[in-house]
């Protein structure tokens, strides 16, 4: 039965309010966004075309290399621990002997609920050097505390591990969820085969879990390389810029130093990156699942 | 973990050995999940002297519940709470009222182009933030909605994520549900907001927590918009409170950080089916 006006009024009344407000909030700032970044715009004044200006400033901007480094750090140290140690304890909540499964995923995922910037704030008295509890810790164990968010070879990897702290209950449920999706026949027909548990895991499990693997690496680049208010409420980008990463440093240009056509290639750039680094996972990736069938 | 391989053995001495073991690290992990929790709660129960005693002690007694009003008069905590209802209300009932609708209009009717669109619709979920950054705080200076609910409001309302979430669990929903409410008489809205909402109500409560809890502790949005005190919504209170801009003492600083986190926390105790469900169902980004 067809509704009483055509279908396709319908359809159009009820789509039209959201597609106004995506189109307005959404694809025209994109557009805008990309023709910005071939403006020298500082928001009072009219913006002036440049051409690529911008973006031949990017290639000679010490600056953009040393925070897209920064980033590419952060992402190398938040995102193999992030994985690891999700998958070791998805794998361990996952075995039918545990006792209180859903009390330990429950307190695992807890800090991604919460604002990072909060919870940043809360780090940044437990890694104070003088009365923070990580160096009471230390302090305890004879060990002279450490300088967590000011020595410049100490903070980022501190920035980072607040980053896997308040991230890694998300792994642990996505893992939990792969490990389920995979069949027990599966597990008993290794079983049979004389597998091991380390065996089954390497041969079985893991390579099943691809899907959920790359589900998570993607996601984490892409986190990764947007990573902003743990650095701007901890450490402010230092020190010695240590921790000034490439979001930071956009959001500086723009608001700060108010250089919103040159900020606006660097949003570009920064989808560039972030897109070509998600296409390379795709492939290497599914040329690995191809192997295995 | 070397157990698994023999569950029909759990008399194995090595085995529950293993297993207590494994057992044991992944609970204190746990427990360091929380440990800054209860840390933030217990400094912001101290006196400053307390908080900067060597050796700190775990519990200093008594406890100095007064720095929770302290904190609260110190900056105007009361207004950041009622902005970050009133913004994170508003963006989840109008998100979810737009998404819901534009959701129905995708899965239940027909119509030239809709294929296309959806699919368009699809490609805008890869535009990342940092690109409309920009552009959106130009159109909200436009609009004169810097610094203003609108402007912390209506930007959050658009995404597509959501219709796509909702349209997916709506088409499962028997057309002839529809068709039996219209012999009956039924507008088309009526339709939509009887039969359809009430049946996925699932997939909407569970769009709702991740909806409310994103826009609760978004930040780069809100510190782009907003320019005076009285409309800081609480993530960015912590932001002034982390840059010094009230009191210098950890434990009202601690009391302060507990307004933001500790209402989202019991949130979290009493939903979190939906939570650990909503992340399992679709691969939702917390």
């Amino acid at each position: 039965m067809k509704p009483r006006r055509n279908q396709a009024a319908w359809g159009w009344e009820f789509i039209a309010p959201a597609l106004l407000l995506i189109g307005l909030f959404v694809v025209v700032p994109c557009v805008w966004g990309i023709g910005l970044s071939f403006t020298q715009y500082d928001a009072i004044a009219p913006a002036r075309f440049i051409g690529v200006g911008n973006y031949s400033r990017l290639r000679e901007d010490p600056l953009v290399w040393s925070t897209l480094m920064n980033t590419a750090i952060y992402v190398l140290l938040t995102l193999p621990t992030s994985l690891a140690l999700a998958l070791l304890i998805a794998t361990a909540l996952h075995q039918k002997w545990f006792v209180g499964r859903s009390f330990a995923r429950g307190i695992y995922f807890l800090p991604n609920v919460t604002s990072l910037a909060a919870v940043a704030f809360v780090w940044e008295w437990l890694l104070n050097p003088e009365y923070g509890l990580a160096n009471a810790g230390l302090r305890g164990l004879g060990i002279p505390g450490l300088g967590w968010l000011s020595d410049p070879e100490l903070a980022m990897p501190s920035v980072a591990a607040v980053g896997v702290w308040h991230g890694l209950g998300f792994g642990v449920l996505i893992y939990l969820a792969g490990l389920r999706s995979i069949p027990e026949e599966v597990h008993e027909a290794a079983k049979i085969d004389g597998a091991g548990f380390w065996q089954g895991f390497r041969s079985v499990t893991w390579p099943l879990l691809t899907p959920t693997t790359m589900f998570l690496t993607i996601m984490g680049v892409i986190g990764g390389f947007q990573v902003f208010q743990s650095v701007y409420i901890m450490t402010g980008g230092g020190p010695l810029d240590r921790t000034r990463v490439y979001l930071y440093y956009l959001w500086q240009s723009a608001f700060q130093n108010l250089e919103m056509g040159y900020a606006s290639a660097m949003a570009v750039l920064l989808f560039v990156i972030v897109m070509v680094l998600t296409l390379v996972q795709r492939r290497f990736y599914d040329r690995r699942l191809q192997a295995w069938q | 973990m070397a157990v698994a391989r023999r569950p029909e053995a759990p008399s194995d001495l090595a085995g529950r050995v293993v297993r207590g073991a494994v057992w044991t690290v992944v609970m204190v992990g746990g427990l360091a999940m929380v440990v800054p929790f209860l840390w933030m709660v217990l400094t912001s129960l101290r006196t400053d002297a307390e908080a900067f005693a060597w050796p700190p002690r775990l519990v200093t007694w008594p406890m100095r519940w007064e720095n929770y009003p302290e904190a609260w008069q110190i900056a105007p905590f009361g207004r950041f709470f009622l902005n970050s209802v009133i913004v994170s209300v508003s963006v989840t009932v109008g998100s979810l009222l737009l998404n819901s609708l534009a959701a129905f209009g995708f899965a239940k009717y027909d119509f030239r182009g809709r294929n296309v669109l959806f699919m368009a619709l699809l490609a805008t979920l890869m535009i990342p933030y940092q690109v409309t950054m920009i552009p959106s705080f130009l159109l909200l200076k436009q609009l004169a909605w810097l610094d203003s609910y609108p402007g912390l409001v209506v930007p959050g309302l658009a995404g597509a994520f959501g219709i796509f979430f909702l349209r997916q669990y709506m088409i499962t929903i028997p057309d002839d549900y529809l068709d039996a409410a219209r012999i009956d008489g039924a507008t088309e809205y009526r339709i939509f907001w009887r039969v359809v909402m009430p049946l996925a109500k699932p997939a909407v409560a569970t769009l709702a927590v991740f909806t409310f809890l994103g826009a609760w502790n978004d930040f780069l949005g809100p510190l782009i918009v907003v320019k005076s005190d009285e409309m800081r919504t609480l993530p960015l209170a912590i932001s002034a409170l982390s840059a010094g801009h009230y009191v210098m003492s950890w434990p009202l600083l601690m009391a302060g950080a507990s307004f933001v986190v500790i209402p989202v926390l019991l949130v979290y105790l009493v939903a979190q089916r939906y939570f650990v469900e909503g992340i399992a169902l679709g691969g939702l980004k917390g």
